[in-house]
């Protein structure tokens, strides 16, 4: 027998915590469909009075909202195709394939991990300005293009695959390119789909890189776009509303539809670890 | 082919990208800030000069830079054991056998975890604006009078710390779950034979199981919080009165407003000093309570 009590003080509790994480998220999204100026006003409205677009048609007709999100859309999406591939193949070779310097190699990455990336910031600047890529699309993608994070993640999901599949496979004559491509990447699905997540949500959120490589408006992000956006806007909140939703909602949407693979590597990145 | 060869192959592209943007940077990031790298050396490299420690003595005697030092202590001091607190908590309570809808309230107490940082930032300042926001609104209730929260050089950190324990407990509540989880039911059995009441169960099994994951999660946790910059950035621009400066905010001016890219550099090897001490520290307690 369980008291009732306890019951109606844990899950009260829940809801409590439930309130306070969603209501901010929840407010942003019904004051972005307010009229101009609406929601500065005493008391301060929770709901739209008469609902309109106009927010949303300001920031895309006329704040260049759509060449925003196509440059967080195509920035992210270079980032992780390019990152997947190149993280997939490094962390199924730490795991499976034997080479001189495997140990040390695996050693020495997992080890930089705790650099924190701002020491790097300033010589990769001039180093991508020397380049030409400074306020370039490839200023973001070229440093994204591989990640420790993500060759741990696959090293941790491949070390379980038996070595009698690639034995058996080499057996039959299949090359090392094709027995990755047709066995290896299947098998890793689980794994790879968690690190697409990641490195897509990591990629759209990501501000201080963005901010400092990115200087033309017409190629920044959304966040970097908001940031300014909402420095020149101070006082129309809902239209800065508007704006946090566009940003917020794609992530967060995508988020929903994979939360398993989400929070699988989330785990395996950090508990296993 | 030699296998050898082959492996190497699958391991170089990666290696290749990590070394050339990230491993390189570093090591010349160490070298610039023995330098006066600034807005003259960016034009023609012949204007840098070395100088050896001068940087490092020079900030240890700047005032905006301790009081960034400050900023950020205060940051992840108060910070740090609130996130860490919702996040046990809430793991907590969402492992409880009477608790209802899991999923769902999981689901919902992780969302702000994915979302946008800069986004959410622009969020909190309207809801904690002086005048028309929601948080005045509900304290004037329980009749407080409106407080300028991001006005007051105060109350301006602590809001920022609401916004970073808001958006971030749910991140470490799932790894508490994950590990509350796999604790074997009959370890909680022969305590409760023992005579163990609910909260002895929590005070001497959960919380000593959780140990080694108490001790990650806060090592990751800190060294998150050292490096705050997209709030101060986005809902104060550091102010009012410096007071939410922070010491990576204080590197983007010195770097990027100012080119001053020796002292920036500077800046970051010095922050990174601080999380390897501070992480040091913590493996050293942890390590000591073992042995003891």
């Amino acid at each position: 027998m369980r008291p009732p009590l306890a019951s109606v003080i844990v899950n009260g509790l829940l809801v409590g915590l439930t309130i306070m994480s969603l209501f901010p998220l929840l407010w942003m999204l019904s004051v972005s469909f307010m009229q101009p100026g609406s929601a500065a006003t005493l008391p301060p409205p929770l709901l739209p009075e008469s609902p309109t677009f106009a927010n949303y048609r300001e920031l895309f007709e006329r704040g260049g909202m759509l060449r925003y999100l196509m440059n967080s859309l195509l920035l992210a999406t270079s980032v992780t195709l390019a990152s997947l591939l190149l993280n997939a193949m490094a962390g199924y070779a730490f795991a499976k394939l034997r080479f001189a310097g495997r140990q040390v190699m695996f050693k020495a990455l997992v080890g930089t991990v705790i650099i924190p990336g701002q020491v790097a910031m300033m010589p990769l600047f001039l180093m991508l300005k020397h380049m030409g890529l400074v306020n370039t699309y490839g200023g973001v993608i070229v440093p994204g293009l591989a990640g420790i994070f993500g060759i741990f993640l696959v090293r941790q999901y491949a070390l379980s695959i038996p070595d009698e599949l690639l034995e058996a496979a080499r057996m039959d004559g299949a090359g090392e390119l094709r027995i990755f491509a047709s066995i290896i990447v299947p098998l890793l699905g689980p794994i790879l789909a968690s690190l697409a997540l990641f490195t897509f949500l990591g990629s759209w959120n990501d501000f201080m890189w963005p901010l400092i490589v990115l200087t033309d408006a017409h190629l920044q992000t959304l966040p970097v776009a908001l940031a300014s956006l909402s420095r020149e806007h101070v006082q129309d909140s809902e239209l800065m509303m508007a704006g946090s939703v566009v940003t917020v909602l794609p992530v967060l949407v995508l988020f929903l539809a994979l939360q398993k693979y989400y929070i699988q590597g989330l785990l395996v990145g950090s508990v296993k670890g | 082919m030699k296998l050898s060869v082959i492996a190497w192959g699958f391991v170089a592209p990666a290696i290749i990208v990590i070394g050339t943007f990230f491993v390189l940077p570093v090591f010349t990031g160490l070298a610039l800030s023995l330098t006066d790298f600034d807005i003259y050396a960016l034009a023609n490299l012949r204007n840098l000069r070395f100088v050896g420690l001068d940087n490092y003595l020079r900030l240890l005697r700047t005032p905006l830079f301790w009081q960034a030092l400050g900023n950020t202590f205060y940051f992840v001091v108060v910070g740090v054991p609130l996130s860490i607190g919702l996040s046990l908590g809430s793991a907590l309570l969402l492992h409880a056998r009477v608790a209802r809808f899991k999923p769902f309230f999981r689901t919902a107490l992780f969302a702000p975890v994915v979302t946008t940082l800069v986004a959410v930032a622009v969020v909190w300042r309207y809801l904690f604006q002086t005048r028309y926001g929601m948080v005045n609104y509900a304290l004037a209730h329980i009749g407080i009078d409106p407080i300028d929260w991001l006005g007051n050089p105060h109350l301006a950190m602590p809001t920022i710390i609401l916004l970073a324990a808001w958006k971030n407990f749910g991140y470490n509540m799932v790894i508490f779950l994950a590990n509350l989880q796999a604790i074997p039911e009959d370890v909680y059995e022969a305590a409760r034979i023992d005579g163990a009441s609910s909260f002895q169960q929590l005070l001497y099994v959960t919380l000593p199981m959780l140990k080694p994951t108490l001790l990650l999660v806060g090592i990751l946790t800190t060294a998150g919080y050292f490096q705050l910059f997209a709030e101060p950035y986005v809902m104060t621009q550091g102010g009012p009165l410096r007071s939410t400066v922070s010491v990576l905010y204080f590197m983007y001016e010195e770097g990027f407003k100012w080119w001053n890219f020796g002292t920036a550099s500077t800046v970051a090897v010095l922050l990174f000093g601080l999380i390897l001490a501070v992480t040091w520290g913590f493996m050293r307690i942890t390590k000591d309570e073992v042995n003891a």
